[in-house]
């Protein structure tokens, strides 16, 4: 059973028909058993840093995914909770993040040349810094959907994918059982379900 | 690099798509599933659904049909028309919707902006202007474009940024259904005053209006039609294939 952790933010109705249409069952859940005996995990996030951050803590339910992870459970964080899988962010004052993956999150308006917009939206391609089995049989140059404001960085030695604008951008990390995505696979057409479905073979 | 994203609008009434549709190897042409299918098997970045439906139970086969399409095409999808309060923000969100785009309620309620990008983030919310020349300033319109609000144009756009709003769609009243090219000049103006992305609607009747846009005006991050794209007069694969040949950055 595969377990996307609800904490009151974002619209998991795309994820949770992503993830059906690779014919993976999936459970939309805000309890901590439940998150505990999943064989993975799917921390979706949207919106501001901070606010998530404290509705998981508000939840408890960051315990139960820290433990899960320690456990092994293989974990995918999307976008902001690929985000929260970092140590510090300083989006609206700092945060503690979950501290799975060392680093820091930091506004891409600090990174990127300053007639870029903010939030950066849309599809971009990526190029592969490892070998990753989130990657498996996706070529590098493969467009995958971006909405952010913020980016992931301090973190080299955790990079699989990066984007290019101008500079390069976080598109995915991992250490050991834990991966995170930048963008969006289930809003990233067929690539992005074989990317969920890579995960799902985990 | 972020490309330039082709976004195709779908006007939706009472759960149906309007403005006849016809393309081959579609079984209903008015179904919005069979036509998002469509369109995101060709090339389409994003889909813009605007409800313009009046009634209730036209309001309830639209979140019907959304659902139905967000469980199918796993590209981004915009939702506007009729968007005035938060319930409605959650209404469409719940269904699949990626984005909102507000016009008129905002123009009644602005801070309906600042209170929905603090619950559901900046780039959730999309300001869309319908904006007209009026005695050489541009003017913001209401209610799909038949009253004049009297408001500057471009200071309620900025004005919409800052409350929060992470992207605008800006609607040229002026060229909207000319066919004779996107409103580079109104355009220009809007991408100088915000530095949120801008997406460019109203004018388009061809690929090379694409071409121009994105060649005259870089900071244009997306072309946005409905006619030329229903009625097949532009194939979104082919347009895509010529921007690319002409060295504008898409997805293909």
């Amino acid at each position: 059973m595969l377990a996307i952790v609800d904490y009151g933010v974002g619209n998991l109705f795309s994820l949770k028909s992503s993830v059906a249409a690779i014919g993976v069952d999936a459970v939309i859940t805000g309890d901590a058993e439940t998150i505990l005996n999943a064989e993975r995990i799917i921390l979706p996030g949207v919106g501001a840093f901070g606010d998530a951050v404290d509705k998981l803590r508000a939840t408890g339910l960051d315990k139960a995914v820290i433990r899960a992870a320690e456990n092994g459970t293989p974990l995918l964080g999307i976008c902001v909770g690929m985000q929260m899988l970092f140590e510090k962010d300083y989006e609206y004052g700092e945060h503690d993040g979950l501290g799975l993956i060392p680093g820091e999150v930091r506004s891409i308006r600090e990174l990127i040349a300053p007639e870029m917009k903010v939030p950066a939206i849309g599809w971009s391609s990526l190029s592969y810094k490892k070998d990753s089995r989130l990657f498996k049989d996706i070529a590098a140059g493969e467009f995958v959907y971006f909405v952010h404001s913020y980016s992931a960085v301090k973190c080299e030695q955790y990079i699989s994918a990066v984007t290019n604008y101008g500079v390069e951008i976080t598109a995915a990390v991992e250490k050991g059982n834990v991966y995170g995505t930048q963008f969006h696979p289930e809003k990233s057409g067929e690539i992005g379900l074989k990317i969920l479905k890579n995960f799902c073979n985990i | 690099m972020l490309t330039k994203r082709i976004i195709p609008c779908l006007d939706v009434k009472d759960g149906r798509v309007v403005k006849g549709v016809n393309f081959k190897g579609l079984n209903d042409v008015s179904s919005p599933v069979e036509l998002a299918g469509y369109y995101s098997d060709n090339g389409a970045d994003e889909l813009v659904f605007y409800d313009i439906t009046a009634s209730a139970e036209g309001r309830a086969l639209f979140t019907d049909i959304l659902k139905e399409v967000a469980s199918k095409i796993f590209i981004p999808l915009t939702v506007g028309g009729g968007i005035n309060s938060l319930e409605d923000f959650d209404r469409v969100l719940k269904c699949g919707a990626d984005k909102v785009s507000v016009n008129s309620g905002a123009i009644k309620r602005p801070e309906l902006i600042k209170e929905a990008a603090e619950k559901y983030g900046n780039q959730c919310v999309v300001i869309s202007a319908d904006v007209k020349r009026v005695n050489g300033e541009y003017r913001v319109f209401a209610k799909g474009g038949r009253e004049d609000t009297g408001m500057e144009a471009i200071s309620w756009i900025k004005h919409c940024v800052e409350l929060g709003a992470g992207e605008v769609v800006l609607n040229s009243i002026d060229t909207d259904g000319v066919k004779n090219g996107f409103d580079i000049e109104m355009l220009k103006a809007v991408c100088d005053a915000v530095d949120v992305p801008v997406i460019a609607s109203g004018g388009a009747g061809c690929i090379e209006d694409f071409e121009k846009l994105f060649k005259e005006l870089p900071k244009a991050d997306a072309g946005l039609a409905a006619s030329i794209f229903h009625f097949g007069e532009v194939k979104i694969s082919d347009l895509k294939k010529r921007l690319s040949e002409i060295g504008i950055p898409v997805r293909i």
